[in-house]
């Protein structure tokens, strides 16, 4: 075999650095619409967060020109794009909610504050993680990291409850929800143990009515991760997080072993699960009759319904930034900013954050399929799906396609742990994709036919 | 794996065209929907801080938008409210809409499809949009003259005075007893809204209800209106013509014998079918519908317009001969036929009759809106006086005319007997229960030989003697001095 002259992809970084300075520019020009939009004036403010946008999103295009030289142009000005509009709605929210009750919390500065602690985070990741495949030596500690951020918020002292989901970490000054970082650690323990296991797991079983099952004693980890899952839904009381945990492991298991019999083995545990919950919890039995029938009870489902009619008012072109009422809906910044942003940019702009949304979880796909190793390929699938299945359960859930559960919207949500952990999640992807697009290293290779003696037999 | 990943890819391909396919269908076909729950404070937010278009009587608004300086920018004023409530309705932040208010809710907030020009040229000049105005067909005078007319029966009366124009069926006059004041519910000041509100709901009088459109009642004698065009439509009767009378009116194999108003005879065993309805003899009437059938006194109650709901824009309720699917007995009908048993009419349909027989047996169309004007005073719409339907042919429409005209000059309607104008009418007076007292009822139409209006007089109860209620002496004079206003103009 010889060296051939291979293939070397363009690394793109010009790209990459006109569409963050695009998408700064798309924050920014929000900003100041929501100041006109409310008082007439551009706000006082802009400069502050001009200067902190433009700074922040050239440092972290500074980072990647140095250490992922390869990876992906698209992601970062996706990514800022969607994190600017969020910086904008929330500012948006803060006048909107203050007018109604001057008492009310506001969030536009310390969500400036965690966008800044997250590029920090992405840039940290790129830095301390020079190849993904070093991970995969970590699978246990990464297994036993989620388990534990997990039961953080069980524990006494340090524990939270809020709005009867028990999440929540108190660290001094700031609250965080250990889940968004255990989803990571998750995603990384899932893809280094499938890659180990997903022989055993992928060829031994039956073929039952042309689906393959897999055999009783492999059915382990998936009962686990479906334990874990209906754990957290019990003792945590979060919905979203158990599904998206659990869909994660699932798909996962199929992309590992390529057997859609996990997926089936994995739709009845979720039937399963869903109708314990459904029977167990008056939560749960609450949030599926909202979306079946909204108005079935207008007072206890307010907030859903709330959310449908900014939808509506919002319509094609939306009330237009600052002009709409999405303040009327309670947790208008977080949960329900899906909603906040259809009234107020309307049909268009929401489904131009969606396709942004689609577009992150196209690349993300594309790097799976491109990626040369188990590990990467299971990581960068996995990542790419949670992403996925966070929007759709999150937006579907405002805009009532699915009943409502509590995640959330991955970049605009108000919440300082899920802004800084998703950055984390596209620095590993980036990870991956520098790794899987840079040229393969100038092996030297000899040619063993040389070396070996010819042997006379007889 | 990159078969499973490609799968993957197509999964979360159609996650995200589901979500976009939902949203779509929330923020584009649902919108409308939405946009019109009630409770939605979006858009009544945004409809309170509108210039809202007027309702006009005549040319005045009754309801109209003027500036207030507190964050909704407009406040709701009604003129004459209590007089003018069941027609304009009311407009509430926390309540939502009622009336004209409601119906007309497109044109008068701006929203309306017509208006969609004058929207793009308020946009484009950054102007506020304006909304249209909504003008109705009631006569101010004969309005007050109505409300006076109740009043003057003290301040427990309940009842309703429906007039309207029988050649065209646009309303005159539309009055309820007891009414609110639409301008209470329109306050900026919401817990006081919500007092009001509470108080205007609990009332067990109901005066939120719009007795002209929305209450049946039993009509008693003005119902042999109807037994006697269905006796001339099909029996071939004439005025002349002897009928059956008498003090009582016996089935075969039944007890029960129906009788006369204080027990009298009508003056005779047969009399003329012309003298009966001046004296309005049960017992005759009782008779008639016997021998008319239940089927065709239905169908010439269908005709005048009995079981449809005939005005659009305001809640009203069909009147009705029977209930649903019923087979009357013999004693069942002949008490139908005298306006009991199960017939239950609103005052503004048997405005219809009386205006109807008057028409030569044409019912028009009643209608409460004139025009609906765009904000520069453009007509977007004009209602057009439409045929509802021919009760009865013109010839035996004349005839029934004259026996109305000679009802009011010798027989029990005489209270509205006005100078030099042919009056023609009919009293009734409805028994319901022993213990509430009887319903006075009293239709009339002037002038008899080209009604310019017909006026229907209904009074609940009042502070009046139970023995003194009779519909010629309680809502004779109401309708007369309705009518009388009309004439003047």
């Amino acid at each position: 075999m010889s060296s051939q002259p291979t293939w070397v992809p363009r690394k793109r970084r010009g790209a990459e650095f006109f569409l963050t300075i695009l998408a700064v520019l798309i924050g920014i020009a929000a900003y100041c619409a929501v100041g006109l939009g409310t008082k007439g004036t551009i706000p006082a403010g802009v400069a502050k967060l001009a200067g902190a946008l433009i700074v922040f999103a050239v440092i972290a295009h500074l980072v990647v020109r140095r250490v992922a030289p390869y990876a992906d142009p698209v992601l970062l000005p996706l990514v800022i794009c969607l994190n600017g509009l969020g910086l904008a709605m929330i500012y948006r929210l803060d006048l909107g909610r203050t007018q109604l009750d001057s008492s009310r919390q506001e969030f536009a500065n310390s969500q400036l504050i965690w966008t800044v602690i997250g590029i920090a985070a992405f840039a940290g990741v790129l830095f301390a993680v020079r190849d993904h495949r070093r991970l995969q030596t970590l699978t246990y500690t990464f297994g036993f990291a989620a388990i534990a951020l997990l039961i953080l918020p069980l524990l006494p002292v340090i524990g939270r409850t809020i709005n009867g989901a028990r999440i929540w970490i108190n660290l001094g000054p700031f609250s965080f929800q250990p889940g968004e970082a255990a989803k990571i650690c998750l995603a990384i323990f899932f893809a280094g143990y499938l890659v180990v296991k997903r022989d055993a797991l992928a060829l031994a079983g039956r073929r039952i009515a042309g689906v393959d099952l897999p055999r009783g004693r492999d059915l382990g980890p998936i009962l686990a991760g479906w334990l874990v899952s209906v754990a957290i839904l019990v003792f945590q009381r979060d919905l979203g997080s158990s599904l998206l945990f659990f869909g994660l492991f699932v798909v996962m298991l199929y992309v590992a072993t390529e057997r859609p019999g996990w997926l089936l083995v994995g739709g009845v545990l979720f039937a399963g699960g869903a109708w314990f919950g459904y029977a167990a919890f008056a939560h749960v039995k609450v949030r599926f009759e909202a979306w079946l029938e909204p108005f079935g009870d207008p007072d206890r489902n307010g907030q859903i319904i709330n959310g449908l009619f900014g939808l509506a008012h919002g319509g094609i072109l939306g009330r237009g930034w600052g002009q709409g009422s999405p303040q009327l809906t309670p947790y208008s910044f977080s949960d329900f900013i899906a909603a906040s942003m259809g009234e107020e940019l309307g049909l268009t702009g929401l489904m131009a954050i969606l396709l942004i949304y689609g577009l992150i979880v196209e690349r993300g796909l594309r790097i799976a399929l491109t990626c040369r190793d188990a590990f990467g390929k299971l990581l960068a699938a996995g990542l790419a799906f949670s992403f996925a299945l966070q929007v759709f359960v999150v937006v579907g859930g405002v805009t009532r396609l699915i009943p409502l559960t509590g995640l959330t919207t991955p970049f605009m949500a108000q919440g300082g742990s899920s802004v800084v952990m998703n950055w984390a999640i596209i620095a590993l992807l980036l990870r991956i994709s520098d790794q899987t697009r840079r040229p393969a290293p100038e092996i030297s290779t000899f040619d063993r036919d040389e070396e070996t003696q010819v042997v006379k037999l007889s | 794996m990159n078969r499973p990943i490609r799968y993957l890819a197509i999964a979360c391909l159609v996650m995200f065209v589901a979500l976009l396919a939902n949203i779509n269908y929330v923020q584009f076909v649902e919108a409308d929907s939405l946009n019109a729950k009630n409770g939605n404070k979006r858009v009544i937010n945004e409809e309170f801080s509108r210039d809202r278009g007027a309702i006009l009587v005549g040319e005045d608004p009754v309801a109209e938008s003027v500036a207030s300086k507190d964050e909704f920018k407009f406040q709701r004023r009604y003129t004459d409210g209590r007089l003018y409530a069941p027609v304009t309705g009311y407009f509430s932040y926390v309540f939502g809409r009622g009336g004209l208010e409601n119906s007309q809710n497109r044109v008068l907030s701006g929203s309306d499809n017509r208006l969609f020009v004058n929207r793009v040229v308020d946009l484009l000049s950054n102007k506020q949009p304006k909304g249209g105005s909504v003008e109705t067909t009631l006569d101010p005078l004969a309005q007050k003259v109505a409300a006076s007319g109740l009043d003057a029966l003290g301040a427990d009366t309940k009842g309703a005075v429906v007039a309207l124009d029988p050649s065209t069926g646009a309303i005159l006059a539309m009055v309820t007893q007891p009414s609110y004041n639409p301008n209470v519910l329109a306050s900026h000041d919401f817990s006081a809204v919500e007092d009001d509100w509470r108080r205007l709901t609990s009332d067990d009088d109901q005066p939120m209800l719009n007795r002209g459109t929305q209450q049946i009642l039993p009509p008693g004698s003005t119902f042999k209106l109807v037994t006697a065009a269905a006796a001339l439509e099909n029996l071939d009767l004439k005025p002349s013509d002897q009928i059956k009378a008498g003090s009582s009116l016996s089935f075969p194999g039944i007890q029960y014998k129906l009788t006369n108003l204080d027990r009298g005879n009508c003056g005779g065993s047969r009399i003329t079918f012309e003298r009966a309805l001046n004296i309005s003899c049960n017992v005759s009437f009782g008779a008639l519908a016997g021998r008319v059938g239940q089927d065709d006194m239905a169908a010439q109650a269908r005709k005048f317009g009995f079981g449809t709901d005939t005005l659009e824009g305001l809640a009203s309720n069909p009147s009705r001969f029977t209930s649903e699917g019923a087979d009357l007995e013999a004693p069942q009908l002949a008490q139908s036929g005298i306006g009991q048993f199960e017939v239950a009419v609103t005052p503004l349909q048997m405005a219809m009759v009386a205006g109807g027989i008057g028409n030569g047996g044409d019912v028009m169309r009643p209608h409460i809106v004139k025009t609906l004007r765009a904000p520069n005073l453009r007509e977007l719409e004009k209602t057009e006086p439409e045929r509802l339907s021919q009760a009865m042919s013109a010839a035996n429409a004349s005839q029934l005319t004259s026996m109305m005209v000679s009802t009011v000059e010798s027989g029990t309607a005489t209270s509205a007997r006005i100078p030099g104008v042919e009056v023609g009418g009919k009293t009734g007076t409805a028994q319901s229960t022993a213990d509430r007292p009887p319903y006075a009822w009293f239709v009339s139409m002037a002038p008899a030989n080209n009604p310019k209006v017909a006026v229907a007089v209904v009074v609940e109860s009042s502070s009046t003697v139970r023995s003194e209620i009779a519909g010629g002496r309680l809502a004779g004079p109401i309708a007369r001095s309705v009518m009388e206003t009309v004439l003047d103009r």
